[in-house]
């Protein structure tokens, strides 16, 4: 990682505590608890917060109500993904924003450019100051009442809950990075080893397991949802990651929609795909070379072996005519191709029960 | 603690290869597989290969990552282990007995004397 750390007594970010198939079934079977101390938290306050946050991210954050929260971007003016981040309305004039650690200056400095004397905004950033920790999977919900003592204060899909503690504000948002229900909680950076070990505990109680980096990637993978840095960049727009759903071009002008608008016209030059492995092979991992029609086309932006199919998984920009569900394409790994085939995400569904 | 048997010989790089055997088995120990976790693939040397001691041979892949495996001893690969390509979890339940992972053929049989025992390999992981 080359995320800076918030001071957390003892505790390291580990690829693995245990082993990721073994985290990784924990949390899709029944609870996981990850540190992500590691993400960046910004607050944007004041009577212009709602008009600044609409000209520099894509989706329309004026359809939040307090408490609700909605996947959104950062783009430059190519159109290009600085980063991807989950943007909450606390109140009518204050937005909590939830960043990549890896991301966290280059966000900062593209929202205070995008800043002017007229603007009536004041921007906070707490990742500093602020601990964060992921309870993910079918059991986060005992969890939650077993650490809260409340039923009630587990929080519904994308939405927050704000509560002032003695050291500080705490955030309880209805997000994770699984494809399970769950929370993430975020805190004072000097409470967080008590919050740990004390939840810690709980998701033992409930069957589950701490969990490492490694889980956490092979977990949203499966689901297919993109890393900023293998599968989002800044010289590729949303509409090629297929993230349209989350930019509003009929919401006003935002930093980056005229390059949208433009590219939308001319047609996307490539588009992320899904792939799966057909036969058995070494997994796939980022930056193997990927060919369509004997060609190199391009190259694996993520790639893991899926715990859950027991198969390789991945995700490739494709040029359009590779893209179509079932496209054979190769993977390259060691000099050796690897034949894998075009899939829809995600590429793992629950079971239902 | 990791079973570091007595009767073979190791490299600091954690394969393992008996040397009472002709030809020579080789592994991974039971301290690398836990490193690895989750061996899921092994991609495995050709047959009738000539390596020399310290020589990449192979790869093993766990879902965390791809780690090169490398020749204990200079010699021929006469034998691989059919048994991993279907089932590469033998590396993580079995790493001694079933989920050796190729046979050579040593040139030179006294290479093997310059390898760890298995208290200098004890130490080394320790």
């Amino acid at each position: 990682m080359g995320a800076r750390m918030v001071p957390f007594a003892g505790w390291d970010m580990p690829v693995q505590y245990t082993g990721i198939v073994e985290e990784h079934k924990a949390v899709r079977q029944s609870v996981g608890v990850f540190d992500i101390s590691h993400m960046g938290q910004f607050i944007v306050s004041g009577k212009g917060a709602e008009v600044f946050l609409n000209r520099v991210l894509t989706n329309n954050i004026s359809e939040l109500q307090p408490g609700q929260g909605q996947y959104t971007l950062l783009l430059n003016t190519r159109g290009g993904v600085i980063d991807d981040l989950i943007a909450y309305r606390i109140s009518e004039r204050e937005f909590f924003l939830v960043v990549n650690a890896s991301r966290i200056d280059q966000d900062w400095e593209q929202l205070e450019s995008q800043l002017t004397s007229e603007d009536d905004v004041l921007m906070a950033n707490a990742s500093d100051f602020t601990a964060g920790l992921a309870i993910q999977g079918p059991k986060a919900r005992e969890v939650a009442a077993a650490v809260f003592g409340d039923e009630n204060s587990f929080p519904a899909h994308n939405t927050i809950l704000v509560t002032m503690a003695e050291s500080g504000p705490m955030w309880l948002c209805g997000t994770g990075y699984t494809g399970e229900e769950g929370f993430e909680f975020f805190m004072p950076a000097e409470t967080a080893e008590a919050w740990f070990r004390k939840i810690v505990d709980a998701v033992k109680a409930a069957g589950g397991a701490p969990c490492g980096l490694g889980a956490r990637d092979t977990l949203r993978l499966e689901m297919g949802y993109p890393l900023n840095g293998n599968d989002l960049s800044e010289d590729r727009t949303p509409l090629q990651a297929g993230l349209g759903f989350f930019v509003d071009l009929d919401k006003g002008d935002f930093t980056g929609r005229e390059a949208l608008v433009a590219q939308k016209a001319a047609g996307l030059p490539d588009k992320l795909a899904a792939f799966r492995m057909t036969g058995a092979a070494p997994p796939p991992r980022p930056h193997y070379p990927v060919a369509h029609a004997g060609e190199i086309v391009g190259e694996v932006c993520s790639g893991t072996q899926s715990p859950s199919l027991g198969a390789g998984i991945g995700m490739v920009y494709l040029p359009l005519a590779a893209t179509a569900i079932g496209t054979a394409i190769e993977i390259e790994i060691r000099g050796r191709r690897f034949p894998a085939e075009v899939v829809k995400k995600p590429f793992y569904r629950k079971p239902s029960v | 603690m990791s079973n570091v048997p007595d009767n073979l010989r190791y490299r600091d790089s954690h394969e393992w290869i008996d040397p009472m055997q002709s030809p020579a088995p080789v592994g991974i120990t039971d301290h690398a597989q836990a490193e690895l976790t989750d061996v899921v693939f092994v991609d495995p040397p050709k047959l009738g290969t000539q390596v020399s001691a310290g020589q990449q041979v192979c790869v093993i892949e766990s879902v965390k990552a791809a780690s090169d495996i490398y020749a204990p001893v200079s010699g021929e690969i006469v034998e691989i282990n059919e048994a991993l390509s279907s089932d590469p979890g033998l590396l993580n339940r079995d790493p001694y007995i079933g989920g050796w992972i190729f046979k050579i053929k040593p040139t030179n049989a006294s290479e093997a004397d310059a390898l760890m025992d298995a208290e200098a390999y004890r130490k080394h992981i320790g």
